[in-house]
């Protein structure tokens, strides 16, 4: 039996993929502000990656002053809305609030902080506007929360900004990856809107930048480029079969349920593989979207997987079974998906390793990749003298964000090779700074 | 089971819970349910010549989430008939004649007092309560608190009244005057035979940052009320006690103030009162807030081997010593459990910015230190840190010695001079004004704040 039936309106997928983190009412957020402590040298504060300063917010709330609140959040992060929503709070500020170590619920800071951007989004307040023109122009590729954020900042320190974005959306991952239990389209794009109409750069949609020579007029025309261009594709698995109908990629499906919604087909049995938070998140999805039976199918032992312990539960919550120990081999079906041959796999010393003659096949009519996404190495390659790491990461100074091309500077996914929105928007706002201290010198 | 019957000047009552003189007690209706809820005697809202009141008459005091903390009123004396009134308490006294049905007078000439003393009588009330403690509306007019403010006046009326009560009569004292012991006396001199306070406080209880306005606001104005409810239970604890531990007043008190639940109840009985009454509470949980008082006072008796109320009245008042009295030599230090430390470091910043600076931090751990030879015992960090039994103050003199302040001056050890070798404070350390400066900020600011203000150096983990 399914878990959910196979949603067909707008209104049965929003029941099936049903807001875990709701936005609160006034009376939730004045109870849930007065429980915070107002610590001294707040852990929330140290556990957040753009270091919002929790206690402020939180009572700032509980004194009426949301539009206070917005501010201070948006001042350190200006996904704030996005990030309330959709952080993996348990293991960032609420897993670090002091609550935990007396057994008690922790803060629901992400909660509090989509209460009170919320409001000033709804409300559209201007919190925030464009420092004085300084005659300096950047160019910002992709409008992903590195991209967006980048702008934010440079935009408030008077620079011009133009965004390139090869979709047709902004806030790249955020509307094309995140799972819809964790934000609505809506909601992500009104943040969007919010903050374009504070900051007022340009973005350019369907604007992806591919060749040599569109990379030499942006350098050209700008003093300097900052790359929010995130990640690819799913990475290819070069497994017998990879190209049947219903094999897809996670990020590519995903992608498509954010855009599509309900119309987007689940088979009856998926296998989903991979032991990642998109693994989980794909899982769930599919589980949501209707399929009988979903399969998590893992290399390695149920303790090994990278995912969250809190996503691998919402996982098992919507009837997700794990397979574990089980390595794919090749991918079956007559131009269609009939199942995955896996072999058994043991771990010794840390390593795997097959188990011969453990052959089996285990049926199914859909294949979902959730092997990683793959880097851009190639259009990276067309920037003379940017240097990557040996798993294809740009490097670029820390505090300020530099690339080994002085004019390039770099944010996000790309340069941190996969982590969160939060990481993304704190990184960016940084590397702002550091692209007006090297066009200040 | 311990008996909770009382006999209080001469009222009995099954239980010393009483509804004062208030909404709740309003009419027949109300004390009829109350009595059918388990409340053992009620105040009647004041009777007098009936009043008109102004819409919009309460505001409160809410503190986080917590609704009406302190609760605020403009209303006056009951705005319904004398006879009304009247006939509604021979029918509440007549369906529980073992009930305390007490009726609040407040009028102004002689004559009046006793035609209301006589009425109230005939209807069959148990005793009388002088409202001498209305701080608004009412004391413009020369009554309530402008009563209760003038011994002379309180005394002479208590006199009339006197001169025609064949029942007990209770004197209601205002808590707006410098020392409540004053009417207590005066209402002893005119031959009261008990006290009740307090009746409320002179306050605003909030002014409304829109329209500018105290609450409550009528129509777009207000004017100073009445405060009472849990905010204002240490004021009547104080009051109580000074009542209560006067060599002259003698009276038997019922003791009114922020009573909401059986321990509150129990603090004012421990400070001498013999009866407890209660507004706030009732108006805001309604009458079955008594099931929890009645039931928690029995448990708290049966633990404690009282059987009788009277085992309990006033317990506490040997303890209660003027300030010279205490002995200075008793040391108590702070003492942190680092098991039950959550790391909030609330106690840590109360001591360094509030107190005196005798909690440190150390690196590696969120767990605060305490340096005990700066430590003055004063408690403050046991008050904020969120953990229950997490802070104890630990008793660290020996137990054996005992000098007071009264003790000092008379042997000349006490500071006389401004720079007193003697002072408590002289060789206390302090840090240096200037080690304050920036001493927290890369603490106080927030993550991001910081490396953006350049302040990147921070001490790794300090
Ligand atoms: C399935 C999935 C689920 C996730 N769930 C969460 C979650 O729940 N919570 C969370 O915090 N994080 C989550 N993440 C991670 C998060 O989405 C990313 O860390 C974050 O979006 C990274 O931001 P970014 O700006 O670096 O890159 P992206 O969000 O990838 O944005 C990059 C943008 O650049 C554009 N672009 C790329 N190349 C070019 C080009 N050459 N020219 C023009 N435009 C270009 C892209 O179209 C895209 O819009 C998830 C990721 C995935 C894949
Ligand atoms: C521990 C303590 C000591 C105080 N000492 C003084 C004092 O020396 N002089 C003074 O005028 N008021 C003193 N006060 C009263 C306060 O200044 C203030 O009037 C009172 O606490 C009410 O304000 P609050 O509600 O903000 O505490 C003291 C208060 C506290 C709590
Ligand atoms: S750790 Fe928890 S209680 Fe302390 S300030 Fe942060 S949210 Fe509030
Ligand atoms: S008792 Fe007072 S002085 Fe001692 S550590 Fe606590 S706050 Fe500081
Ligand atoms: S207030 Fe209590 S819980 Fe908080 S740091 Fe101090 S001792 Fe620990």
């Amino acid at each position: 039996m399914a878990e959910f039936s196979t949603p067909t309106t707008e209104q049965q997928f929003a029941e099936n993929f049903a807001q875990l983190k709701p936005v609160m009412n006034r009376t939730e957020a004045l109870y849930e502000s007065s429980r915070c402590l107002f610590c001294f040298d707040a852990p929330c504060i140290k556990a957040c990656p753009s270091g919002i300063d929790i206690p402020q917010f939180i009572r700032q709330i509980n004194s009426g002053n949301d539009t206070g609140a917005a501010r201070t959040i948006y001042e350190a992060n200006y996904f704030g809305n996005a990030c309330g929503k959709v952080c993996p709070t348990e293991v960032l500020c609420e897993g670090a609030c002091v609550y935990n170590l007396q057994e008690v619920k922790p803060i629901e800071i992400g909660r509090l902080q989509s209460f009170a951007t919320t409001k000033v989004i709804k409300s559209g307040e201007k919190l925030f506007g464009p420092g004085a023109d300084n005659g300096k122009k950047v160019a910002v590729i992709g409008a992903g929360p590195a991209g967006i954020s980048a702008a934010c900042e440079l935009r408030s320190l008077g620079y011009g900004v133009d965004i390139y974005e090869a979709k047709a959306q902004p806030s790249g991952l955020t509307v094309y990856g995140v799972a819809p239990y964790k934000i609505t389209n809506e909601e992500t794009l009104a943040e969007m809107a919010y903050l374009q109409a504070q900051f007022g750069y340009n973005v350019h949609f369907n604007s992806a930048i591919s060749s040599r020579e569109e990379l030499e007029k942006l350098e050209d025309k700008y003093d300097a480029i900052f790359l929010g261009i995130g990640l690819g594709k799913t990475n290819e698995l070069g497994l017998p079969g990879e190209d049947k109908i219903n094999c897809t990629g996670a990020v590519e499906f995903i992608a498509e349920l954010r855009q599509h919604h309900h119309e987007v087909a689940v088979g009856r049995k998926v296998i989903v593989l991979g032991g990642g938070n998109t693994a989980m998140d794909a899982a769930s999805e599919s589980s949501r979207l209707g399929a009988e039976n979903v399969i998590l199918a893992y290399r390695r032992a149920k303790e090994e997987m990278g995912a969250y312990e809190f996503e691998y539960d919402l996982a098992k919550g919507v009837g997700v079974k794990g397979l574990f120990n089980v390595a794919p081999v090749e991918i079956t079906g007559n131009g269609y998906v009939t199942g995955v041959k896996f072999i058994r796999t043991e771990t010794k010393d840390g390593k795997v390793s097959e188990i011969a003659g453990s052959e089996f096949v285990e049926p199914c009519d859909m294949v979902i990749k959730a092997t990683g996404q793959a880097k851009q190495t190639e259009f990276l390659g067309l920037i003379p003298g940017l240097k990557l790491d040996g798993k294809g990461r740009i490097i670029a100074n820390a505090h300020t964000g530099q690339t080994s091309n002085p004019k390039y500077f770099a944010s996000g996914d790309a340069w941190n090779g996969g982590a969160e929105v939060v990481n993304a928007a704190a990184e960016a706002k940084l590397t702002a700074r550091g692209i007006h201290a090297y066009l200040s010198k | 089971m311990p008996d909770l019957s009382i006999n209080f000047a001469g009222i009995k009552s099954p239980n010393p819970f009483w509804l004062a003189s208030a909404p709740p007690t309003n009419s027949g209706y109300q004390v009829m349910k109350a009595f059918d809820a388990g409340w053992g005697g009620a105040v009647w809202k004041t009777l007098g010549v009936p009043v008109v009141n102004v819409s919009s008459r309460y505001g409160g005091v809410n503190y986080r989430d917590k609704r009406l903390v302190g609760f605020n009123n403009i209303e006056l004396i009951s705005d319904r008939p004398l006879s009304h009134n009247l006939r509604e308490i021979e029918e509440v006294k007549k369906r529980f004649p073992n009930h305390a049905v007490i009726a609040s007078l407040m009028v102004q000439s002689r004559q009046e007092w006793h035609d209301i003393v006589r009425a109230s009588q005939d209807a069959g009330v148990d005793g009388f309560e002088l409202n001498f403690g209305c701080p608004h509306g009412m004391c413009e007019r020369g009554m309530g608190s402008a009563v209760g403010q003038e011994p002379k006046v309180l005394q002479m009326i208590v006199e009339w009244v006197m001169e025609v009560a064949q029942k007990p009569v209770i004197v209601k004292l205002t808590p707006n005057i410098s020392d409540i012991t004053e009417p207590a006396l005066a209402a002893r001199r005119g031959g009261a035979d008990a006290i009740s306070l307090i009746n409320t406080i002179q306050s605003i209880v909030g002014v409304d940052l829109d329209k500018f306005a105290p609450y409550p606001i009528v129509d777009g104005k207000g004017t100073n009320g009445g405060y009472c409810g849990p905010a204002v239970k240490p004021i009547a604890l104080n009051m109580v006690k000074n009542c209560a531990q006067h060599p002259d007043i003698k009276l038997p008190i019922s003791g009114i103030g922020g009573i909401e639940n059986w321990r509150d109840a129990v603090e004012h009985i421990l400070l001498g009162a013999s009866s407890v009454q209660v507004c706030t509470a009732a108006m805001h949980f309604g009458f079955g807030i008594i099931r929890e008082m009645t039931s928690g006072l029995e448990q708290y008796m049966m633990e404690k081997g009282f059987n009788t109320i009277y085992d309990m009245v006033g317990k506490a008042l040997p303890n209660v010593l003027h300030w010279e009295d205490l002995n200075m030599k008793y040391k108590v230090t702070a003492n942190i459990n680092e098991d039950k430390c959550i790391g909030c470091q609330l106690c840590y910043t109360a001591c360094e910015d509030g107190a005196h600076q005798a909690i440190k931090l150390n690196a590696g751990t969120r767990v605060p230190e305490i340096i005990e030879e700066n430590c003055v015992g004063c408690n403050l960090c046991s008050l904020v840190c969120p953990v229950e039994q997490c802070i104890t103050m630990e008793q660290t003199d020996s137990g054996t010695e005992h000098l007071t302040w009264k003790e000092r001056t008379e042997a000349g050890t006490a500071p006389t001079e401004f720079e007193d070798e003697k002072a408590g404070g002289r060789h206390h350390w302090v840090p240096e004004p200037s080690a304050a400066l920036g001493k927290e900020r890369h603490k106080t600011l927030p993550g991001k704040a910081r490396i953006i203000n350049g302040e990147t150096t921070v001490p790794a983990e300090a």
